[in-house]
């Protein structure tokens, strides 16, 4: 069995113990890699060299980290547990793409906010995960280069955006990794390869860094095995920052304390919409079962309706490519990237852009740059964004009364490569469940809950507004009572 | 709701994208069935409804004018496809 299976409290118990150290963890996490990561293609770029040398270099401050951990400073809990980035994160002197062709060629000048703050607790970086172009899709079939493929079932598809962070998680060869979620990109592949994804409130972790997709939605947040390592994560990467004026200036409580076991008396709402046609009905039961955990716990659970559900993805298809639209118009061949040569800047620009932009971004641009265009604004942007408060208001209501929203994280287990890329809408069909909660800025998680015919089902857990607190609990408390889960089977 | 070649070639220019001939039938395709799907939100009431843009109520965001150590001309240049003293060379601006 991998050193790698095990919690990263567990792991840094080791550590300070001197009975594993840093070196020995990074090589288990390179070894996994290169046994795996052939099928699977969780990595974009492998940075083994690096890792090692970090991690030889952490083997000599083990002492200083003991000393701190048994003042019962918990800032530390990193120390020396490898992690993969998303590669649309900045690591500054390693590969940066966003799996785009058109930043084929770049290498980060600086290290996003959230890779730094890790850096600060010395985890130990091991590469850059696949995703789908600029966290442009749901299955991860996007990527500039090549498909991620889910561990459970390599002719299926491990979700996306995020899709390599997810797997190189479900696959073992990582502890945890960062991924972005703008509508549903990290708690999405999470449900499909089995793992726990958390999407935080927000402004709760600085987009500093992070390539923009759609900056009103989008979100940093981990993927992890288990709800206390998302916590550990979340402890790390959360908290205010200057360099991102959309970042909020709230105190972090320590969410580990927040795992106490006890959900007497909480209340959880079911809302109608998410149970309705369209959801597999493989899917439902296990949900259903997880209710019902949830019930034996001391949880009650109440009915309700969120009655904008169904415009949410209209909203989203308008809202996010029109910020999508301008966030891109960056890349011109001008400061970075790939350029194409042509006579004149503006051909220059636009060859650069068609020759690097994969076609789903492509399409994202053109939608957006419509619903911006002058005699749809209206019509359009401005109605989706009208759209955007009843979503808002509808949760505000529900919250209310209940402490957290439960639902199913996504409509159907993973679906084969190649299912489904002929036809957007279907694709965008996915995040029915995950995109309304970017749309209303709040934080949720996916956490495993069973399988339906041998494929992972997620289990999606919505909170108020910087109460991850809540939400931390609430999914450590039903993980216990579930027990073990399998793993997939490599 | 579909979307014509000329009104494609129009979106397309300003989105600074060139497009082949193949790619402007598929775009006028898969826009219009997007655009078809976004139609229902025409039937929801939002007369008096205020736009939201930003989920968290956002205040300008101050700070003291001073300079600091950031990337240096040198770093900041280290990308560009070309460049020449010290600045980011394009092609000529107007044609001819």
């Amino acid at each position: 069995m991998s050193l790698l299976n095990a919690s990263i409290r567990e792991l840094h118990t080791k550590i300070i113990s001197k009975e594993i150290k840093p070196s020995e963890l990074a090589a288990a996490s390179l070894e996994r890699i290169q046994a795996t990561d052939g099928k699977i293609k969780a990595f974009l770029h492998i940075a083994a060299e690096e890792a090692m040398e970090r991690a030889k270099a952490l083997d000599e401050q083990v002492h200083d980290i003991r000393q701190r951990s048994a003042t019962g400073d918990l800032s530390h809990l990193l120390f020396g547990i490898p992690g993969a980035i998303k590669d649309n994160l900045n690591t500054k002197g390693l590969p940066t793409t966003a799996a785009s062709k058109i930043l084929a060629n770049y290498t980060s000048a600086y290290d996003a906010t959230a890779v730094d703050r890790l850096n600060k607790e010395n985890y130990v970086l091991v590469g850059k995960t696949n995703m789908d172009e600029f966290a442009m899709g749901s299955s991860g079939e996007n990527s500039g280069y090549f498909p991620t493929h889910n561990p459970w079932d390599l002719e299926r598809v491990p979700g996306g955006s995020s899709s390599g962070s997810a797997a190189a998680v479900s696959a073992g060869q990582v502890l945890f990794a960062l991924g972005s979620d703008t509508g549903g990109s990290i708690r999405q592949p999470a449900a499909y390869t089995g793992v726990v994804g958390l999407k935080p409130t927000y402004g709760l972790v600085s987009r500093f860094g992070l390539i923009s997709y759609a900056s009103s939605l989008d979100q940093i947040g981990p993927f992890t095995q288990t709800v206390e390592d998302a916590a550990v994560v979340l402890q790390a990467i959360a908290g205010h920052d200057p360099h991102d004026s959309t970042s909020a200036n709230v105190a972090v409580p320590r969410y580990l304390d927040a795992l106490t076991g006890d959900i007497k008396g909480l209340r959880i709402a079911l809302p109608s919409e998410y149970f309705e046609e369209g959801l597999d009905p493989a899917v439902r039961a296990e949900v259903e079962k997880a209710i019902r955990v949830l019930e034996s716990l001391g949880a009650t659970v109440g009915q309700v309706s969120l009655p904008h559900t169904k415009y949410a993805l209209a909203a989203y298809y308008l809202i996010a490519p029109a910020e999508a639209s301008s966030n891109l118009a960056r890349f011109d061949g001008v400061r970075y990237g790939v350029r194409t040569e042509a006579d004149t800047l503006v051909e220059m620009y636009k060859q650069t852009r068609a020759q690097g932009f994969g076609e789903e971004v492509k399409r994202r641009i053109m939608l957006g740059t419509y619903a911006l265009s002058s005699g749809y604004y209206d019509a359009y942007y401005l109605r989706a964004q009208k759209t955007r408060t009843l979503i808002k208001q509808d949760f505000d209501h529900v919250f209310a009364s209940y402490d957290v929203i439960l639902s199913p994280t996504a409509p159907t287990t993973a679906f084969k490569i190649g299912a489904k890329v002929e036809d957007p809408v279907t694709m965008y069909l996915n995040d029915i469940y995950t995109i309304p909660v970017n749309l209303a800025g709040i934080p949720a998680i996916s956490v495993p809950c069973g399988l339906a015919d041998g494929l992972p089902v997620g289990l999606q857990l919505i909170g108020k507004a910087f109460d991850e607190t809540t939400l931390l609990r609430v999914a450590h408390a039903y993980e216990t009572a579930r027990g073990a889960m399998p793993r997939a089977m490599l | 709701m579909s979307i014509t070649i000329k009104e494609v070639e129009h979106i397309a220019n300003l989105s600074r994208l060139a497009i082949s001939e193949e790619e402007k039938g598929k775009m006028a395709d898969t826009l219009g069935k997007i655009l078809h799907f976004a139609q229902e939100l025409q039937e929801l009431d939002v007369e008096n409804v205020a736009p939201t843009t930003h989920p968290q109520p956002l205040k300008n965001v101050l700070r003291e004018d001073v300079s600091r150590e950031w990337l240096s001309q040198e770093e900041a240049l280290s990308h560009a496809p070309d460049q020449e003293n010290g600045q980011f060379r394009v092609p000529a601006v107007m044609e001819g």
